[in-house]
């Protein structure tokens, strides 16, 4: 496999030719049980035939697929190579420059969401769809802390969104209460579940922490399937109340000494008015979250996390308490993630330990990995790809899995630090330029 | 009298890494502790710092008994540790690494704190909105110091501050340490491998060897003394 040339220079034609040789060979190898050979019946036994006119085809595909994204590699590299050349700007003014950029992609997101729902109105499908992909914003937002700020590898993030969303589940259909007096009960349980799962892996790191993490998100999604006296089991709960908008209700017909939504603002019944509501419910909560991380994050408990995450021992011989830096990223990040949880569970109406599967955790994950650990932006642009691939990808059926890893694969390899990879300084520097300027003065 | 160790034992699960180290820094001395690979130099250090805590002894700083204290409590006391291989934060811009080291001392401090700093470093404050992972060894190495003396400790650790830097920056590197001691009055716990450098800057030296001190004396004794001589500086390790 060593021929497989992983060149930091541009290839030749020649070493070209020679690793796509290998790459088809490897191809050919492969092809050989899975396209190679096939069974059939032949009349009530299995035989065997074979396909090698098919699997001379696959090779050759394969050859020529590889030679293409080696040309292709080559040709981006030497075009940005040729610009970097060109271009006379220092490595703080791209940093700069990426920056703005990422501000403005902010502000047109922004612009984005807040108009989305009035300008599709009509359209359930995409109102829904828009709602999902903020929730996996404020998910991928939550789990940025535990793992993009202090660097705690987490697998079983979803573990929390399920304390949310049960929380807010059990109080309403059993005690009543409502959305809002539910929210903050179930943000606080679930960063107590944070700091139950922080306590016992304080001392993990890496591997090890992310082999616990696993087990916490099983152990609280098997808990939820055998309690059933708890949680109602695999059934699940279902006719959880939808939140309301200050106490109007956005059903049909008024509850006996309540009003409705359209009856109170004198329009025309319309259940899209509730999903809009839901949309800019789950876009308020993401707007907090966003301002809540991105303050704390300038704030000294947000650079211990960010040291953390760069060098645990330094931080010990700086004087800072480790555990505590720990704890309060898990308690926050879990809190996140309950809060998610609680929106999650009032948008659906039901809810069952289906959704709470290790594949969440690892989509949430993902997010966070792909749009460029720490970044706030990154996570927006990966739950939007993340969760737009597999809708797009409807039209082709079985192949949307497929397509779905491929993307991922794709901008791995592109980006390997992921979308935005850029990461913004906590310190503006103006306001140390005035220090040594002063300095310079005296 | 600003470290006293006094008959100090730590372990390492079940390495018994220090075996009885007694050592003393006084207020305004450099001493330095040289040794072999493995020696315990490194533990020692660390043990200072309550990790891992010391077995048996004691370890008395500033008049006050820190042998079962909390690590992160110790620095909190006045102990500002630069660990081997530097450490800095490599993805947090300069400032940012500096800004670190204040995690525990008066805000009010910050800006005149960061000009010393820069004013003993020029090249970190050309450098401070750069990210440290991008600095040369040298330099990440002036970080890392300027880093531990922000929070303008009473000792300052400098644990193996040569180790992998070129040598005009372990000239530079001895010449800063001499600087802070002479200039600044700051007292200096300094290992070193690099026995020679060392033992010059030093008031006061102590060698290690297994877990125990087998000598101590001036820079200057040890530096005649035939045994350290035949083990450290001429034809390496004996």
């Amino acid at each position: 496999m060593s021929a497989v040339v992983f060149a930091r220079h541009a290839m030749t034609p020649a070493e070209r030719l020679r690793d796509a040789g290998w790459v088809a060979f490897v191809g050919l190898i492969l092809g050989i049980p899975l396209v190679g050979l096939t069974t059939v019946d032949v009349g009530g036994r299995l035989g065997v035939e074979t396909r090698f006119g098919l699997l001379a085809a696959a090779v050759a595909a394969v050859f020529a697929g590889r030679l293409l994204l080696r040309w292709a590699i080559d040709q981006a590299r030497n075009r940005k190579q040729d610009r970097d050349r060109a271009s006379t700007a220092t490595a703080a003014d791209r940093a700069h420059g990426a920056q703005r950029v990422v501000n403005v992609l902010g502000w047109v997101a922004l612009g984005a969401s807040i108009a989305l729902p009035i300008v599709f109105s009509d359209n359930r499908y995409v109102v829904d769809t828009a709602t999902t992909v903020l929730i996996y914003v404020m998910l991928g937002w939550g789990l940025n802390v535990v793992v993009g700020l202090a660097g705690l590898l987490d697998l079983g993030y979803v573990a929390f969104y399920a304390v949310g969303a049960y929380s807010y589940a059990l109080l309403s259909t059993q005690f009543g209460w409502s959305f809002w007096e539910a929210l903050p009960v179930s943000g606080a349980m679930a960063a107590t579940f944070g700091i139950l799962l922080g306590y016992p892996i304080l001392r993990l790191r890496g591997d090890y922490l992310a082999i616990v993490t696993l087990g916490f998100g099983e152990i609280v999604r098997i808990i939820l399937v055998n309690w059933t006296e708890f949680s109602n089991g695999p059934n699940g709960i279902s006719s959880i109340p939808r939140p309301s908008f200050f106490g109007l209700d956005f059903s049909r017909s008024a509850p006996e000494g309540g009003q409705t939504f359209a009856g109170f603002f004198g329009l025309e019944f319309s259940p899209m008015h509730r999903l809009i509501f839901l949309y800019y419910l789950i876009l308020v909560l993401a707007l907090l979250t966003h301002a809540f991380v991105s303050r704390l994050r300038k704030l000294p408990v947000g650079r211990a996390w960010e040291a953390l995450r760069e060098d645990e021992i330094a931080c010990q011989a700086m004087g800072m308490n480790t555990t505590n830096i720990k704890l309060s990223a898990f308690a926050i990040g879990a809190m996140l993630g309950g809060f998610a949880g609680v929106f999650f569970a009032a948008r659906q109406g039901f809810i069952s330990p289906e959704s709470f599967t290790f594949t969440e955790s690892a989509i949430i994950l993902a997010i966070v990995v792909l749009g460029g650990m720490g970044s706030q932006m990154g996570v927006v642009l990966a739950a939007t790809l993340l969760v737009l691939i597999p809708e797009f990808g409807r039209n082709f059926a079985e192949y949307r899995m497929l397509l779905f890893g491929l993307a991922m694969v794709l901008i791995m390899v592109w980006r390997p630090g992921g979308l935005l990879s850029h990461r913004e300084p906590t310190v503006r520097l103006n306001a140390l330029g005035k220090a040594s300027a002063t300095k310079e003065a005296a | 009298m600003m470290l006293k160790m006094e008959g100090v034992h730590a372990h390492y699960g079940h390495i018994h890494a220090l075996r009885g180290i007694d050592v003393e820094v006084q207020v305004g001395e450099i001493v330095t502790l040289i040794g072999a690979n493995g020696a315990g130099k490194s533990t020692l250090m660390m043990s200072l710092f309550g990790n891992p805590k010391a077995s048996a002894g004691r370890i008395v700083f500033d008049g006050e008994d820190i042998t079962r204290v909390h690590t992160h409590e110790i620095a909190r006391r006045g102990i500002a540790l630069v660990p081997e291989g530097r450490r800095i934060f490599p993805r947090m811009t300069v400032i940012e690494n500096l800004q670190m080291g204040t995690a525990h001392a008066d805000p009010a401090n910050y800006a005149a704190d960061t000009a010393r700093v820069f004013a003993m470093f020029p090249i970190l404050q050309e450098r401070q909105s750069q990210r440290a992972g991008t600095l040369s060894g040298g330099e990440q190495q002036m970080l890392a110091i300027g880093r531990a003396l922000m929070s303008r400790p009473k000792l300052l650790l400098l644990d193996e501050p040569s180790l992998g830097l070129a040598p005009i920056y372990i000239r530079r590197i001895f010449q800063i340490v001499k600087e802070l001691n002479r200039d600044h009055g700051m007292t200096i716990l300094l290992v070193e491998q690099n026995a020679n450098q060392a033992l010059r800057v030093a008031h006061r030296g102590y060698v290690l060897q297994h877990g125990e001190i087998t000598l101590a004396g001036t820079g200057a004794e040890l530096l005649a003394s035939p045994e350290v001589r035949a083990a450290y500086l001429e034809g390496g390790h004996a």
